[in-house]
């Protein structure tokens, strides 16, 4: 009797231990590769890529990738598994004081050394190469060319935030007669606001680095440019289809609108291209700069810069850690590889680049030649990005709407600034 | 050992053989009370250890004293939202339970079409706290742009809002316990009333309801904990907004619920706050305990031997 007990419990034991098992153990001694993506629309693309190279190497790869806006728990989920991420994204300094012990130091790596640049290398503050730039985007105003012909202008008449406004506003004007509005829904639902709240944003606070010679996150900054963000914002809201009190919670679809053909601004960036060209040829659009009404603008080029850097995972096996480099260098010098990552990342910044056609890239190389300056990604210094975002989105929400003033602008932008730097280093 | 009854020994009840099945109890137990530890008791003693650490990923975490707790104390968004939960649980346990009640009453009345009603008030319940979010957004917003405005608008409709979502969906539920409650009253009771000359009224006050107690218990107990714990309806529906820029230059997100707030916390802030959101989440615990434990005692009380 009692033998027959414990035998039991010994078999039942073994039963729910063998459950646990299989989620586990793959058996693969010669590691693998589990890449945790930050892009949704580059999905499709990266799985295919990844099932090619198991084909070809054997090492199993797989690619998981976080629902828009939610890369951050997502990631905090996964870290925690037993299988965790091998690679992940690490894309700007507050990423790296979150992520910095576990990222291995890529500082020497096969990949490392093929880089092209060190501008896109995250370091935390003991110099250990946390995160590397596998691509390099460009964001503006996606501009609809045969649009604004139709309309009676060419891309050549916007040379500065006036000449813009001239335009919206007489296309806006005209809108019933043309068939088209000015510039798609400023949507500011999560799937949108970050356009705004993260990418419109680096207008003023790069106008203020510029000034104020940032090296670092400032615990307070001023909002001396806020009056330029009013400009362009007014411009986006006031010269659109959408009613802007509706923009809060409208759940407008901006890119649909713009593949219609139902207007002919759509700020966005270079990640865009892959879906745009498929109704599009690089004849019928253009991306032109942000034009927001700052002293010598009209030499500003596109918003350049990343927040896609790849990061290892430091505590994953060693077998692991060697596939996953191998599968990074893979991918940025194989032809195969290059190629998938110029057609769904755009430029990236290594020596065996495929050559890129991304329009919008190539544009923003077109001005840099031309001596245009560069308008960096300054954003990615915001202190606790969410929250800061969310406020900032807050008071929009009620500035639109006209049931609040540009003072809870400048308040969610300026104080919420200092509030979450003090947030972010109190600890 | 018992004596055992003279019985045939293969007969299904026979003691022969229900004695080896009973004594495997732990064996039928045994998924049951894994589920529990591995679901339950683990995470639960888990995320009170971890609201004593700094942690970025729940497995790495090191351990630095009460401090989070103080850090939680101080912080004025997660006052606020205590308040503000607290409210809201409070006039949402007493809309749901009277309107749940007086539809039960009314369906249980023998009016034609009961069962059908009944079904369709439950209706509700059956659809997840995300989408029913995003269906009144819509529904409250449709109606709101037409005075120019919208629920993110002003505190006031972010809360009634809400309120009249989740009065939706719960009173349909609470309708059911309060239709078996009011089926389980003896007949002879309510003849007797009827016979002694008691009024409708009386009736209902003297009679019914205290013969009701124990769905009134189970009814408050889980509209005041649902009120406590929402989370889906209120990240869907408003998420916070609007917000208020306090003096002292900490950001107020006014329709913020606890749960809400402990997750903006968690995600939100540097890895820094990850803990304190922890602590917020064993004080969430103690404190809906708490306040349940107390309803249930006091409700329980009242309740009548039948």
């Amino acid at each position: 009797m009692r033998k027959s007990k414990l035998l039991i419990i010994a078999l039942s034991l073994v039963m729910v231990m063998s459950v646990f098992a299989g989620c586990g153990s793959s058996g693969e001694a010669k590691g693998q590769v589990y890449w945790l993506n930050f892009k949704p629309e580059a999905d499709e693309a990266l799985q295919q890529i990844a099932a090619d190279y198991t084909e070809e190497t054997g090492v199993p790869v797989k690619i998981v990738t976080a629902a828009s806006g939610k890369y951050e728990s997502t990631l905090t989920a996964e870290m925690d598994k037993s299988d965790a991420p091998t690679l992940f994204v690490v894309g700007n300094p507050a990423a790296v004081s979150t992520w910095k012990d576990y990222c291995y130091d890529l500082k020497d790596t096969d990949v490392y050394n093929e880089l092209t640049s060190d501008d896109f290398t995250l370091y935390d503050e003991s110099g250990k190469a946390c995160s590397i730039g596998y691509c390099f985007e460009a964001f503006g105003i996606i501009t609809n060319v045969d649009l604004l012909k139709q309309a009676g202008y060419e891309v050549s008449d916007i040379k500065d935030f006036a000449s813009l406004k001239a335009v919206a506003e007489d296309i806006h004007a005209r809108a019933g007669e043309l068939g088209f509005d000015a510039f798609t829904s400023s949507g500011m639902d999560d799937t949108s606001s970050w356009r705004f709240s993260g990418h419109l944003s680096n207008m003023p606070l790069f106008y203020e680095a510029r000034d104020d010679e940032w090296k670092e996150c400032p615990a307070e900054i001023k909002g001396t440019y806020l009056e330029n963000y009013k400009n362009i914002w007014d411009l986006y809201i006031n010269n659109a289809a959408q009613d802007k009190a509706s923009l809060a919670t409208g759940g407008y679809d901006a890119e649909g609108e713009f593949l219609a053909g139902k207007a002919v601004f759509f700020q966005n960036g270079s990640w865009e291209y892959a879906k745009l060209s498929e109704t599009y040829t690089d004849e019928q659009m253009t991306m032109i700069p942000i034009y927001c009404g700052v002293e010598g603008e009209e030499n500003a080029g596109l918003c350049a810069g990343t927040e896609n850097c790849w990061a290892v995972n430091a505590n994953a096996s060693e077998d692991d850690i060697q596939a996953t480099l191998d599968f990074m260098k893979w991918m940025v010098t194989s032809e195969k590889g290059t190629q998938v990552m110029g057609e769904q990342f755009g430029v990236i910044p290594y020596k065996a680049a495929a050559e890129n056609n991304n329009l919008f890239l190539k544009k923003s190389n077109e001005m840099l030649a031309d001596g245009k300056y560069t308008v960096g990604w300054t954003f990615t210094y915001t202190p606790n990005v969410n929250d800061w975002r969310a406020g900032l989105v807050a008071a929009m929400n009620k500035y639109d709407a006209g049931k609040g003033s540009w003072d809870d602008v400048e308040k969610a932008f300026v104080q919420g600034w200092a509030d979450q730097y003090k947030a972010a280093n109190a600890q | 050992m018992k004596k055992r009854r003279a019985s045939d020994g293969a007969a299904v009840n026979s003691e022969l053989l229900r004695r080896p099945i009973r004594n495997c109890f732990w064996l039928f137990l045994l998924p049951t009370a894994a589920a529990f530890f591995i679901g339950f008791v683990y995470p639960f003693f888990k995320g009170f250890y971890l609201s004593f650490c700094k942690f970025t990923t729940t497995s790495d975490a090191t351990f630095i004293g009460i401090r989070n707790y103080f850090s939680a104390f101080k912080d004025a968004t997660f006052l606020h939202a205590f308040w503000y939960t607290a409210l809201y649980a409070l006039v949402s346990l007493l809309l749901i339970n009277l309107f749940a009640f007086i539809i039960a009453y009314f369906l249980t009345q023998g009016i034609r079409g009961s069962n059908v009603f009944r079904t369709v008030f439950f209706m509700p319940n059956l659809i997840g706290g995300i989408v029913l979010g995003y269906i009144w957004s819509m529904i409250f917003n449709g109606i709101l742009s037409q005075y120019g405005t919208s629920i993110l608008m002003e505190t006031k409709y972010g809360f009634w809002g809400l309120i009249i979502l989740m009065c939706w969906q719960q009173i349909g539920y609470m309708m059911i316990i309060y239709i078996a409650g009011l089926q389980s009253i003896p007949e002879d009771m309510m003849e007797a009333a009827k016979i002694d000359g008691a009024s409708k009224w009386h009736t209902l006050i003297h009679v019914t309801i205290p013969n009701l107690m124990p769905s009134i218990t189970i009814c408050t107990f889980l509209t005041l904990t649902n009120g406590f714990k929402l989370f889906d309806q209120n990240i869907a529906l408003t998420a916070g907004q609007p917000f208020i820029w306090a003096e002292d230059g900490s950001v107020i997100k006014t329709t913020e619920m606890l749960a809400l707030n402990i997750f903006n916390t968690f995600y939100g802030e540097s890895t820094g706050a990850r803990g304190v959101a922890q602590a917020k989440a064993v004080i969430f615990f103690i404190l809906v305990a708490g306040i349940s434990i107390a309803q249930l005692r006091a409700t329980k009380s009242k309740e009548v031997q039948q």
